[in-house]
């Protein structure tokens, strides 16, 4: 399958002001050497706990927020280093799904023109075919005509996520990034969303990034994992391998913690002490190991490298430090090496 | 609820726009739902009417004297009679019609003065809150100059140097008072643009002009609208004070502050030279204010202690 979208070696720090005079004097980790890689068609779930840098990553492709550093091609185009304008064009190409469908819908539009603003902005469509396009689309997210000239606070949280939905495949764009989509809807409703969006990936060849915090609907959507930690992926496979054998020790932790629905089996629930660090001043070596149930003396001193296990199963802990490293930049070009030198250490 | 249009039948045309006047309409209830609002409303639409229309049914020449029924008190008063129903003045012109004709210029600085603060005030605070960095502190350096500067000063300087007419009183009292509503847009923009639909409509590609307009724009309105109301009352009393001081509509045209200016020397003889321009005002800030507190609780019941 052809990549359609690469990062490699994402970082976003947040200078953060302390003292009187506002210096910046620190900064938060909140990206930090992220590289993955999403085929066409494919669902790449990002899961970890609040504050764990998912978010950041999905704001910071979108160029929403601007990445400190790394790469980011879409279809083989560096969009970090595109100009405002032929960014504004790329947009029609990669669209958003918020997680608050309160916030994320002008309270004074009408859900006509709030599905119709992407067609005004990227095509020189007639009225009339505008109109048609729109409505083809409420109806593909399963909404009435009639709920056309409805304001947002006229719909249930659901509906307002679809309309969303609708406001970000109206353009048929090729990447949709879900920012925890789901995460304010009901259970009921949940299900219905995940479903409708399962099968618009189907019916519209589309890739998700779909950033969540809930194990049970990453595993539904995702056909690849990565889970996140600090800031940093620390294991990246197939859905199946990961939840079968997961092999970093914080992957194996969160998924212990997920209740299972059978009250004559045991868990054996691994636990981690602690609170997540602070993401400004993070833990020296292994990011994990203040926290770690399998702590080794090298994981104080020295960041792992990200390895790979098995051939399509990434991990960053010592423990598999006699597998081979993986180079995010596998497909890099001579200047693309040369960055990479010079960041070399940076992991 | 507006029927969708089937293929082949012409859509339905401003169905947007009619939603549009839909959600207006629903803050027009909420307003008539307060007893304040809508005796606001209605003691100034009176006096609205009354301003525009008097003259139909009261055509006296405000300017016309009579020396020999100079200072006749209102008809209930002893001496008084219905030719001049609240009296007349020490040249012997009648009261009534100069506080009409005084009504019409207090509501029309008022309103032009407001509408001039408001343009300014709108599009700086626009642009100060959305843009940010250099190009706000610069706008908010300048509106902490002009809070700084005493505004009586202000005005009587500008108007002792371009000269007291109408136009130069709404343009100064306008530019005088721009700083509000820059503060009050700014403020409100700087939440607006932090939410996700901002976020959503940079996503979608629009460009930062049209998120200002359509999207920003729309939703700073209501505190707006409130200060707006608020504000003509303000106008109206700094007219008339400007007028008391001679700073403000030339004469003769009669305005309130004037006529408070010329009738007190005759406070002891004459009550109600000073008394009932007096209760004009009143009525007019009391009906206005009235009008906006209604129209706050309508448009955001949030803003209730403001």
């Amino acid at each position: 399958m052809p990549e359609l979208l690469e990062v490699r070696r994402l970082v976003k720090h947040f200078p953060v002001r302390r003292g009187l005079l506002g210096r910046r004097s620190a900064k938060v980790h909140a990206v930090d050497d992220v590289s993955f890689s999403l085929a066409e068609n494919e669902t790449l779930g990002l899961v970890g706990e609040s504050g764990c840098g998912k978010s950041t990553t999905g704001f910071s492709i979108l160029r929403l927020i601007e990445p400190t550093g790394g790469e980011v091609r879409f279809q083989g185009e560096n969009i970090l280093t595109l100009a405002p304008e032929p960014l504004r064009r790329l947009r029609r190409k990669m669209q958003i799904v918020f997680q608050d469908p309160f916030g994320s819908l002008n309270p004074r539009m009408t859900v006509e023109r709030v599905v119709e603003e992407p067609l005004l902005n990227h095509e020189a469509l007639s009225g009339a075919a505008r109109r048609a396009r729109v409505k083809e689309t409420l109806e593909m997210v399963g909404l009435l005509p009639e709920h056309l000239t409805r304001f947002p606070h006229e719909f249930s949280g659901g509906q307002r996520q679809r309309v969303c939905v609708a406001r970000a495949l109206v353009l048929r764009p090729k990447l949709v990034v879900g920012d925890e989509p789901v995460s304010a809807l009901d259970v009921s409703v949940r299900a219905q969303v995940l479903n409708l969006l399962v099968e618009l990936q189907r019916r519209l060849n589309l890739s998700y990034l779909f950033i969540s915090h809930d194990l049970a609907v990453i595993r539904y959507v995702s056909h690849r994992v990565g889970v996140m930690y600090l800031g940093q992926i620390v294991e990246l496979a197939d859905v199946k391998a990961i939840y079968a054998r997961p092999l970093h020790p914080y992957t194996r932790a969160l998924l212990s913690a997920v209740p299972v629905p059978d009250p004559r089996r045991s868990r054996q629930r691994i636990l981690i002490k602690g609170d997540v660090p602070s993401p400004i001043d993070p833990p020296p070596g292994c990011r994990f190991h203040p926290r770690c149930p399998e702590v080794m003396p090298v994981c104080r001193e020295q960041a792992p490298l990200t390895r790979a296990a098995e051939p399509n199963h990434l991990v960053r802990c010592h423990l598999y430090d006699h597998h081979d490293v993986w180079d995010p930049s596998f497909q890099a070009s001579a200047s693309d090496a040369l960055n990479r030198s010079t960041q070399g250490g940076s992991a | 609820m507006s029927a969708p249009a089937r293929p082949g039948e012409s859509p339905e045309r401003f169905r947007n726009l009619r939603a549009t006047l839909r959600l207006w309409g629903e803050t027009l209830k909420a307003l008539g739902r307060s007893p304040g609002g809508v005796a606001g409303g209605i003691l100034l639409a009176l006096i609205l009417a009354t301003s525009l229309g008097f003259h139909v049914v009261y055509p006296v020449d405000p300017l016309a004297q009579d020396l020999l029924a100079r200072l006749t008190p209102p008809f209930w008063e002893e001496g008084g009679s219905l030719a001049h129903p609240l009296g007349t003045d020490n040249l012997g012109r009648d009261v009534l019609v100069r506080i009409l004709y005084g009504s019409r210029v207090s509501l029309a600085v008022g309103f032009a003065a407001v509408l001039v603060a408001c343009g300014a005030g709108i599009l700086l605070g626009l642009i100060s809150g959305y843009y940010g960095g250099r190009t706000d502190s610069v706008i908010m350096r300048v509106a902490d100059i002009f809070m700084a500067y005493p505004f009586m000063l202000l005005t009587i300087s500008v108007i002792a140097v371009l000269g007291n007419s109408i136009f130069n009183l709404i343009l100064v009292l306008g530019l005088s008072d721009w700083v509000t509503y820059a503060r009050t847009i700014r403020g409100s923009v700087l939440s607006i643009k932090e939410k996700e639909f901002v976020l959503a409509a940079r996503s979608v590609g629009t460009r930062h002009r049209v998120i200002l307009l359509r999207h920003i724009f729309p939703n700073v309105l209501s505190p707006i609208l409130v200060l707006a109301t608020v504000r003509v009352a303000n106008i109206i009393i700094w007219e008339s004070g400007l007028s008391f001081l001679g700073m403000g509509v030339p004469p003769p045209m009669p305005t309130w502050g004037r006529m408070l200016a010329e009738g007190r020397v005759y406070i002891t003889d004459a009550w109600w030279l000073v008394t009932l321009p007096g209760l004009a005002i009143m009525l007019t800030i009391l009906s206005i204010n009235l009008l906006g507190d209604g129209l706050r609780d309508a448009l955001d019941p949030r803003l209730r202690n403001i």
